[in-house]
C-alpha cells in the first residue's frame, strides 16, 4: 500500500498554478518516480497536485521557430512522433531506449527534467539541442536555458509555486548530426550507467557548432564545455577528438553504485564521447 | 481525515463503482473488485505483471492511481480475449509454450498486444524492446518471443485471406 496522501485534480493550468501558489502540494505527473519513492519511503510529501487533467500541457508543436513540447507530453508520445527523428534525432533515440512500454506510456518529459536525476535520459539530448524550459507561476512565466536549470544533485532553480510547463528548442541545422547513446546493464528497461549526447554541425571543413552532454557521471547531467571549446572552429582529427574526449572525462565526477564503479563510468564516458564525436564529425562534415 | 471519493471505472466494458482514497492504486482497486487476473509482482514498475490497457496504451496498474483511471476504458487480459473468442496472442502462447507458471502471462500478453497494435510486423529486436518491461522467471523468454512472432504471422495471414 502507498502511504495515504491528498491529491487535488485541477482541470486547467491557471487552477493548477493557483493550487501550487497556495501551497497545496507538489506536482504529480506520470507518477513513475513518485509512486516507487512513496512506497520506498524516499518521498515525504503527502499533498500533491495532479497534472493528469491538464490536456493543454500535453502537446508536440513543430514549426519554423523550432519545436515545443508541453511538460505532460509522455515519452511514448515523443517516441511515436513521426517528425521527432528529424527535429531531434537524439531525443527520439533516447525515447526509444527509455524504460519499458508501460512506463513510457505515462512518464512525462516534465517529470524527467524536474526529477533532477543525473540518469534522466531525455536531458542529455535536450542539452545538446540548446533547449530552454518555460517555468510558470500564477503571476506569469520565465524562460531559461535548460543548462541553467540544475543547481546540484536533484536540485533545480525551480521556485516554490513554479511549474515547468514546456521545453523548446530552435530548429537543428539540416546537416547537423545529433546523437545519443545509453550504456546500461542491459539494452531494455535499465537505468543508465553512462549516457552521452553530441550535436555537431560543420562548415568549410571545420566544426562550426558542437555541444556535448553527459548523464550519470556527475551529480547532474552537464555540458562538457571544455571539450566543446577545444573543437569549435577546428578541422577534427582523431588526435583532437581523443583530447576532447579526455577533457570531457576530466569534467566528470562519477560515483560507485550498484550499477557500475566510478572508474568504469570514467572510462566509458571517454570512450563514448570519442566514439560519438567521431561519428558526428563523419556525418556532419560529409554533407 | 484522508479524503475518499466515488470513482467510476470502466473495465472490460463493464462499469465498476468504487470508493477509494487518492493513494489507492488501480492494481489494488481492481484486484479488490475481483479482477484477480491482474497480477501483483514488484509494485514498482519493474516487472510488468500488473499491466493493463488504459484506452489504447499499456500501463503498469501498480504505478497508476485509481483516480487517474476514471474516464478511461481499462482492459485486462480477460477483456483482450475469452476461451470462446481468444486473442491470437493467447492461442500462440498456448501453442509455443510461452506460459509456464503463468504469473507473467497477463502482463506479457498485454504488452505484446500493445506492440502488435502499433507494429503488426515486429522484428525480434522490436519484440524484445516491446517486452522489456515484463519479467518472466520461467520460460527464458524464447518461447514468448516465438509466440509473439507466431501471433503476428497468424494475424497477417488472416488479414490477407479477408
Ligand atoms: C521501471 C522504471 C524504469 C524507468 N526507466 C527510466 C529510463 O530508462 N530513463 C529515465 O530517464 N527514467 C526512467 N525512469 C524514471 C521515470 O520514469 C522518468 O524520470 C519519468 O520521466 C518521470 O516522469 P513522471 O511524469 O513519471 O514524474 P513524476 O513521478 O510524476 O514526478 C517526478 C518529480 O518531478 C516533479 N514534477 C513532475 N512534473 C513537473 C512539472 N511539470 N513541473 C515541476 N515539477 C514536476 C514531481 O513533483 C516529482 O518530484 C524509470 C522509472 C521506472 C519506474
Ligand atoms: S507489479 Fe506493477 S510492474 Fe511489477
Ligand atoms: S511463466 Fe512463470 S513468470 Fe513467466
Amino acid at each position: 500500500m502507498l502511504p495515504p496522501f491528498e491529491l487535488s485534480q485541477p482541470t486547467t493550468l491557471p487552477e493548477a498554478l493557483s493550487a501550487l501558489a497556495a501551497g497545496d502540494g507538489q506536482p504529480y505527473a506520470g507518477g513513475t518516480i513518485l509512486v516507487p519513492d512513496l512506497r520506498g519511503g524516499r518521498e515525504k510529501c503527502r499533498r500533491f497536485i495532479s497534472l493528469a487533467g491538464l490536456e493543454e500541457l500535453r502537446f508536440i508543436g513543430h514549426d519554423d521557430e523550432g519545436t515545443t513540447l508541453g511538460a505532460c507530453t509522455t515519452i511514448a508520445d515523443i517516441a511515436k512522433d513521426p517528425e521527432m527523428a528529424i527535429a531531434a534525432p537524439a531525443l527520439a533515440a533516447a525515447a526509444d531506449v527509455f524504460a519499458g512500454a508501460m512506463v513510457r506510456s505515462v512518464a512525462t518529459i516534465g517529470g524527467n527534467i524536474c526529477c533532477g536525476s543525473p540518469s534522466a535520459d531525455m536531458v542529455p539530448a535536450l542539452l545538446t539541442l540548446g533547449a530552454e524550459v518555460t517555468l510558470s507561476n500564477s503571476e506569469g512565466k520565465r524562460k531559461i536555458p535548460l543548462s541553467a536549470f540544475y543547481a546540484d544533485y536533484k536540485k533545480s532553480v525551480l521556485k516554490p509555486g513554479e511549474l515547468l510547463t514546456a521545453v523548446s528548442w530552435k530548429p537543428l541545422r539540416q546537416s547537423a548530426s545529433h546523437l545519443f547513446f545509453k550504456l546500461a546493464r542491459r539494452k531494455g528497461d535499465a537505468i543508465t550507467v553512462t549516457g552521452v549526447s553530441v550535436m555537431m554541425a560543420a562548415n568549410d571543413g571545420k566544426c562550426s557548432k558542437v555541444r556535448i552532454a553527459l548523464g550519470s557521471v556527475a551529480p547532474t547531467v552537464f555540458r562538457a564545455s571544455q571539450a566543446e571549446d577545444m573543437l569549435r572552429g577546428r578541422a577534427l582529427t582523431a588526435e583532437l577528438i581523443e583530447k576532447a574526449a579526455k577533457a570531457a572525462a576530466d569534467q566528470c565526477s562519477p560515483i560507485d553504485d550498484s550499477r557500475a564503479s566510478a572508474a568504469y563510468r570514467l572510462q566509458t564516458a571517454q570512450a563514448l564521447v570519442r566514439r560519438q564525436l567521431t561519428q558526428a564529425w563523419h556525418q556532419a562534415s560529409s554533407v | 481525515m484522508i479524503q475518499e471519493k466515488i470513482v467510476t471505472l470502466h473495465v472490460n466494458g463493464k462499469e465498476v463503482k468504487i470508493i477509494a482514497p487518492a493513494h489507492r492504486t488501480l492494481l489494488e482497486a481492481l484486484r479488490h473488485e475481483g479482477f484477480v487476473e491482474i497480477k501483483c509482482g514488484c509494485e514498482k514498475g519493474d516487472c510488468g505483471a500488473c499491466a493493463v490497457m488504459m484506452d489504447d496504451r499499456p500501463v503498469d496498474s501498480c504505478l497508476t492511481l485509481a483516480w487517474h483511471a476514471e474516464g478511461c476504458e481499462v482492459t485486462t487480459i480477460k477483456g483482450l480475449g475469452t476461451p470462446e473468442k481468444p486473442d491470437p496472442l493467447q492461442l500462440a502462447f498456448i501453442e509455443t509454450g510461452g506460459a509456464q507458471c503463468g504469473y507473467c502471462t497477463p502482463g506479457m500478453i498485454t504488452a505484446a498486444r500493445a506492440l502488435l497494435n502499433d507494429n503488426p510486423n515486429p522484428s525480434l529486436a522490436e519484440i524484445k524492446r516491446g517486452l522489456s518491461g515484463n519479467l518472466c522467471r520461467c520460460t527464458g523468454y524464447t518461447r514468448i518471443f516465438e509466440a509473439v512472432q507466431l501471433a503476428a504471422r497468424n494475424m497477417r495471414e488472416e488479414r490477407e485471406e479477408v
